[in-house]
């Protein structure tokens, strides 16, 4: 179990992590979900005693990392992959490890094979792929068999057949009661492996709720329509009182409204429709959702998402926003979830209904 | 995977392992300083250097002895010149101190190690002692192996000395804690500088050019200042001749020891107050 209450992390004028407090429970994985930029690594680096908190505390199993007796037994991480002397070997690597913690070598053996890395155990570290430098941190995680294990980003450079062995490896840790937290910035890895979440934006947490209460929450099945005389339709829409919101992609999201009522709003305005699908909730829509105004670096908007307390009040445009060229996507492509990219904001645009 | 040796998994999941101690981070360390290639190379250049130079200026100053005056005969120290490698091997050994800390940083290895072993003062205690060990151990067989290879050589012109003549055992020795505690010095800028380059430099700087700018120093202060030069005042215990630029054998070392331990505790207290 791990406990933070009040922790905060400053550097000089930044604040990286402002007084959150949160619990991971034992047997469940806890994703810890947030852009780059969030607080997610600085928060890990506190867990472990690597960062001095500004403010706060936390412990891990009710003790402050620093005093465990056998750190290793108690807490495994992987914080990032390359923490590691390229010319040892894994397996020397390993042993240095193990020793620190009065851990057998011969646990040094079973968990090079666990991870499948024991052909190559002899090799210096610096000529592994990320893919195997990824598992050897995975290995030394698990060396002291311990009850909580942290993982920041443990899927970045992993290759498919990697990214499927750790989300298995995670739930199976789960399984066995043990205590998983683990962090990314990539919200379908998190929907796959993760039972609870906690969300953290611009250092602060957000939520702290189950997944499937999360998109519950933060998210509504909304229509997707997509026409040449968006201009036209838009501001029909949101007459209707329906929530309207103009998509990076040029398309529109049409809330609180089944697909049939919006086709026939067109076909009585004599639109034409070129799609109108509803689409259900998902862990990314609900994350947009939440951090749209959370994230450090928006894709560029029009009009910023209000999604929390903070109405920031950007003129809300009931008229067709005229940057936007209607009725087609632009060049560019639609903001995609990538591993390094800045977060797309969500939506960029909206119509308020009731403004006619 | 591993329920299976977890017999106490009904209180909670995994093994509970005993506390880990002081000895197992020595031991620790101790795996870590034998597992890279940069502890052989420095330490193999640090013997050869050593040797190698003490034994090629004992040939040169055989060759030029016939055309020395009889003042500069009288002067010489046979254990002193015979130890004059060391001088220049010290080098080798200063990197591998700064490296031992700074390769952990350069890498990202040091926050695996705090993870491993989050007691600070623990790990760099351990650090510091497995470090001196070694160097302590090469450095007693450099110096010896510097101080027969002269001593054969001097031997020509029957200007050697042995180990049982007045100093000559405590300089020899004392060439070894010198290294030891030059390599220490260094690990301290390591850790100080978290940078390889930087800390080398730094320690090159106060070992060999502090000394050039102190010798433009006038007078009698100029004279005190280059006594209380690091080198020198480390060097001065591998003097068999009193020396009126050096200071005592023990007084000097001692100096420089506590230089050193000044630096350590600077470096181990920032070392506990940054993040790593």
């Amino acid at each position: 179990m791990i406990t933070a209450r009040g922790l905060t992390k400053r550097f000089g004028e930044k604040t990286a992590v402002d007084d959150v407090s949160f619990t991971v429970e034992p047997g469940r994985v806890t994703g810890f979900l947030g852009p780059n930029g969030a607080g997610k690594s600085t928060t890990m680096r506190m867990i472990l005693g690597l960062d001095r908190p500004t403010g706060g505390t936390v412990t891990v199993a009710g003790v402050r990392y620093a005093r465990l007796g056998a750190p290793l037994h108690e807490v495994g991480a992987l914080l990032d992959a390359q923490a590691m002397h390229g010319g040892r070997s894994a397996y020397n690597h390993l042993r240095c490890l193990a020793r620190s913690n009065g851990i057998p070598t011969r646990r040094v053996d079973r968990v090079l094979e666990l991870v499948g890395l024991r052909s190559v155990a002899k090799k210096p570290a610096k000529g592994f792929s990320m893919g195997m430098g990824q598992r050897l941190g995975i290995a030394g995680a698990l060396l002291g068999d311990p009850a909580v294990l942290m993982f920041d980003e443990p899927v970045n450079g992993l290759d498919p057949e990697g990214i499927v062995w750790i989300r298995t490896l995670m739930r199976s840790l789960a399984a066995e009661g043990r205590t998983v937290f683990v962090s990314s910035h990539l919200m379908s890895e998190m929907a796959l492996t993760a039972d609870h979440l906690i969300v953290i934006g611009r250092g602060r947490i957000l939520a702290d709720t189950s997944v499937r209460e999360f998109i519950e929450t933060n998210a509504t099945s909304h229509v997707r329509v997509r026409s040449p005389e968006l201009a036209e339709l838009g501001p029909l829409l949101a007459r209707r009182h329906w929530r309207v919101e103009v998509d990076p992609d040029g398309s529109l999201r049409v809330f609180g409204a089944d697909p049939a009522s919006i086709g026939d709003v067109a076909a009585a305005a004599g639109v034409r429709l070129h799609e109108l699908s509803p689409v259900r909730p998902s862990l990314e829509e609900a994350f947009m959702r939440l951090t749209g105004d959370t994230v450090e670096y928006h894709a560029g908007g029009l009009h910023e998402h209000e999604a929390e307390d903070e109405a920031v009040g950007g003129p809300p445009p009931d008229d067709f926003p005229q940057d936007s060229p209607p009725g087609g996507p632009p060049p560019g492509s639609p903001p995609d979830e990538g591993p390094s990219g800045p977060p797309a904001s969500g939506p960029t645009g909206m119509w308020e209904g009731g403004r006619s | 995977m591993t329920a299976a040796e977890a017999p106490d998994a009904a209180e909670r999941p995994g093994t509970r392992g005993r506390p880990a101690t002081f000895a197992d981070a020595v031991a620790s360390e101790w795996i870590k300083i034998l597992t890279v290639r940069s502890t052989f190379w420095t330490l193999l250049a640090g013997l050869v250097v050593t040797i190698g130079l003490s034994g090629l200026l004992a040939l040169v100053f055989v060759s030029a002895y016939d055309n020395l005056t009889p003042h500069d005969k009288l002067q010489f120290d046979p254990t002193a010149y015979g130890l004059v490698g060391i001088q220049f091997g010290m080098v080798a050994f200063g990197v591998l101190g700064v490296l031992v800390i700074t390769g952990e940083y350069a890498t990202g290895m040091i926050r695996t190690s705090l993870t491993a072993v989050p007691r600070r003062a623990r790990l760099f205690a351990a650090k510091a002692l497995v470090l001196g060990v070694v160097v302590l151990i090469v450095g007693e067989i450099v110096s010896f192996a510097a101080y027969f290879l002269s001593q054969l050589i001097f031997a020509d012109k029957n200007l050697n000395e042995g180990l049982g003549a007045h100093g000559v055992l405590r300089a020899v020795i004392g060439g070894g804690l010198f290294l030891t505690l030059i390599a220490l010095f260094a690990l301290a800028f390591g850790a100080l500088l978290r940078h390889t380059a930087g800390a080398v430099t730094t320690v090159l700087g106060l070992l060999f050019v502090l000394p050039i700018v102190a010798s433009f120093l006038p007078g009698t202060f100029g004279e005190t200042v280059r006594k209380l030069m690091p080198s020198a005042a480390g060097g001065a215990v591998m003097g068999t001749r009193p020396s009126r630029d050096l200071l005592s054998p023990w007084t000097g070392l001692g100096l420089f020891a506590l230089y050193t331990a000044v630096l350590l505790i600077v470096a181990l207290v920032l070392f506990q107050k940054r993040d790593a």
